[in-house]
């Protein structure tokens, strides 16, 4: 520091204001329990650079805010999944402790470096039962949250949230979840929905029932599928758990 | 010899803290964090050596680091012996008896080793088995690792040449004893068909057409394959048939197992085709073997090529 003194708190405040502002930029990204595993969802106009990804078999990570310093963690996390698994055992390498190892660094970069991460980044394991599931929320700063069942993260989160929380129910099945992912992605501030097209989503599933490598992108067709099927002319968590049959040619209903 | 024992090399691969490239800013020692490569193996290299195949723990391999005494220690260890590998339509087969031998004795009956590389790919090998073991599931991760970190998996190219590479790697232990020879098949997708990736102690790789066979039963099972296999056969006929490869090299090769009916241990044998690798059910390897061994009841040298003299 070149003039004057700062105090330690003072730094601190201005470190966590920077990387709170670089995130709130960005979109949103949501993760959510169905009852055949974990999906994860981003709005991501980009096939290339993506926001969710695979580390190890059964477990999956999503980020927002800056690419180049989630990209960055990213790997990091691959690595560490992949050195653990293979100096002990595949099944030795878990969501809590990848979860832990972020932490870590995320917390070392906050306090010692001048320029904190913008990222907030999330951490999901499928179990072999869905009580075994676990999603982790890990922020710029390193302080990891449980978060059973669903989160939302990244910039408009609290709305996101919101609408998540209204339409999420333990055992939903992935087209419900999928419906309210959507609907939780595409609810901005006023009121308004603003659609999402198949072409600026990006999703992928941690899939209970798959052997080895759970981790699945929904892709082309399968994504147009889940979109048509989940859509929303339906108000309540349990009428969406029954798939809406399309509109013959007309594509989906249109949202009142 | 440039290999990934060498942990002084410099350059761009080095993976050290001086050479890593970082990102700006500080990061955490021992994060993992700013790599620039997608290789697993180059990186456990510098991370630590000692992990990788056919290295003692935190012990340099070297000349002058050999086995003790007359090398009856290595004779000793376990040893994987046969394996084949034959194209077929749209895809390839490869199979493996279940012997392992020490010396004149059998070490182990039921050892496995013929594995899933990854999706499109299987790999097998002949030679010392613990390093075999070590090496294959090193290989696995190198696949699996830059798949992650590329979001793509390598060409089939790519990850024969990567298996050159490793075996190179190996060589020092090689040269004392420790000689692990995979075998290496997998689908390509660009072309649609299957193909077999050979090596030497040096590496490789070199492709063979049509089919293969490591191991010291090798040169029975090829003779077999030779006079059995036909192009571009459907699965079904190319597992007989190596199976029947299998069963000759059994015959006439004392470290070659052949099916073991008493204690139902089959070959283990796996296909790779545009679905992907399989590996056959113990039941399903049960029904060729039972299949090959009802033949050779009344036919023991196994089926014989019909010869017709041109006049």
């Amino acid at each position: 520091m070149p003039f004057g003194y700062v105090s330690p708190a003072q730094a601190m405040r201005d470190k966590a204001e920077y990387a709170r502002q670089g995130i709130a930029r960005g979109r949103s990204c949501v993760t959510l329990q169905y009852e055949g595993g974990i999906l994860l969802m981003a709005p991501n106009p980009s096939t290339a650079l993506h926001k969710i990804s695979e580390i190890y078999d059964r477990i999956a990570f999503a980020a927002v805010g800056r690419y180049p310093e989630y990209e960055n963690l990213r790997k990091a996390g691959i690595t560490y999944a992949d050195i653990t698994g293979y100096q002990f055992d595949r099944h030795d390498v878990t969501a809590r402790s990848l979860a832990n190892y972020y932490a870590q660094n995320l917390g070392t970069i906050f306090t010692e470096n001048l320029k904190p991460f913008e990222v907030e980044i999330v951490v999901a394991e499928v179990g072999e039962q869905p009580d075994g599931d676990q999603i982790y929320r890990i922020s710029f700063d390193g302080s990891v949250t449980d978060e059973p069942g669903y989160v939302a993260f990244g910039g408009q989160a609290d709305q996101v949230s919101a609408v998540l929380k209204e339409r999420y129910s333990p055992g939903m099945s992935l087209t419900a979840a999928f419906g309210a992912a959507l609907a939780a992605l595409s609810a901005s501030g006023n009121g308004e929905r603003v659609e999402i097209k198949a072409s600026q989503l990006e999703a992928a599933i941690l899939d209970r029932t798959r052997d080895h490598r759970a981790f699945r992108r929904i892709l082309a067709a399968r994504l147009e599928g889940l979109i048509r099927d989940s859509s929303p002319d339906s108000k309540t968590d349990q009428d969406t758990t029954a798939e809406t049959p399309p509109s013959d040619g007309d594509g989906p209903a249109q949202p009142v | 010899m440039g290999s990934y024992y060498d942990d002084s090399q410099s350059g761009p691969f080095a993976g050290g803290e001086a050479s890593s490239g970082r990102m700006p800013g500080r990061q955490p020692a021992g994060s993992f964090m700013g790599r620039q490569t997608s290789s697993f193996a180059e990186f456990l290299a510098s991370y630590s050596p000692g992990l990788l195949p056919g290295r003692p723990f935190g012990a340099p391999v070297g000349p002058g680091a050999g086995p003790a005494g007359d090398g009856s220690a290595l004779r000793d260890l376990p040893h994987a012996t046969t394996i084949v590998a034959a194209t077929c339509h749209q895809g390839v087969v490869l199979a493996g008896d279940r012997r392992a031998t020490a010396g004149s004795m059998i070490a182990k009956r039921d050892v496995v080793k013929v594995f899933r590389s990854d999706e499109f790919s299987a790999i097998s090998y002949a030679g010392t088995g613990s390093a075999g073991i070590e090496f294959i599931r090193l290989f696995q991760v190198e696949l699996e690792h830059y798949e992650k970190m590329e979001g793509r998996p390598l060409s089939l190219e790519g990850k024969a040449n990567r298996l050159a590479w490793m075996i190179r790697g190996n060589l020092a232990a090689a040269m004392q004893g420790f000689i692990v020879v995979p075998l290496f098949v997998g689908y390509d997708e660009d072309t649609d068909e299957g193909r077999i990736f050979s090596y030497d102690v040096l590496g490789g790789p070199y492709e063979e057409q049509r089919f293969h066979s490591i191991g010291s039963g090798s040169v029975f099972a090829r003779g077999a394959l030779k006079k059995l296999y036909v192009n571009d056969m459907p699965v079904r006929d190319t597992v007989l048939a190596c199976v029947q490869a299998l069963y000759d090299a059994a015959d006439d090769d004392s470290a070659t197992g052949g099916p073991d009916l008493t204690r139902r241990i089959f070959p283990v044998i796996a296909t790779v085709t545009a679905d992907g690798f399989r590996q056959l059910p113990d039941s399903e390897s049960e029904e060729y073997a039972q299949q090959v061994v009802q033949e050779r009841l009344t036919s023991p040298d196994g089926p014989a090529a019909p010869l017709h003299m041109s006049s």
